[in-house]
């Protein structure tokens, strides 16, 4: 489904949001998404898409959101997930791709 | 990195956060969801 939309609308200005409850799978996401899948069984085996890959609950994302939404529907996982780990390793996986600079650009 | 104007694809997780949890909040940030999905496995 990635691929196809990569595919009909482009890579500009597209970014991948995730939820991911920890640090491992947070990095399967985002190395399957900017790396192509590492276990070379899915339909990304080979694709390196090069998607900026950001975790919903990181800082910088998590306060563009609207207090009251964020309330809502993210206030008790903050809680559950540990997004320090998370955000650690999905900021060295856009850093070693350098896809901050594309996407801010 | 600003939210506003991007197009997002969301990815959610059962046991984390969810799809369209996600896309609330994306939208609020003035983002526009292009794909939302919610993976589980279980």
């Amino acid at each position: 489904m990635v691929k196809k939309v990569v595919e009909q609308i482009g890579r500009d200005n597209l970014v991948v949001i995730t939820g991911a409850p920890d640090a491992e799978s947070a990095e399967l996401y985002a190395t399957t998404l900017i790396e192509g899948d590492p276990s070379w069984v899915g339909p990304l085996a080979g694709i390196s898409l090069k998607l900026p890959v950001y975790h919903i609950l990181e800082p910088e994302i998590k306060k563009q959101i609207d207090p009251a939404v964020y309330k809502h529907h993210l206030e008790l996982m903050d809680i559950a997930i540990d997004i320090e780990q998370i955000a650690e390793r999905l900021k060295n996986i856009r850093e070693k791709h350098n896809l901050h600079a594309v996407i801010d650009e | 990195m600003e939210l506003k104007g991007k197009k997002v694809i969301v990815i959610g997780e059962r046991d984390g956060v969810q799809g369209p949890a996600i896309e609330a909040c994306i939208r609020s940030a003035g983002a526009e969801s292009i794909l939302v999905q919610t993976q589980c496995f279980v």
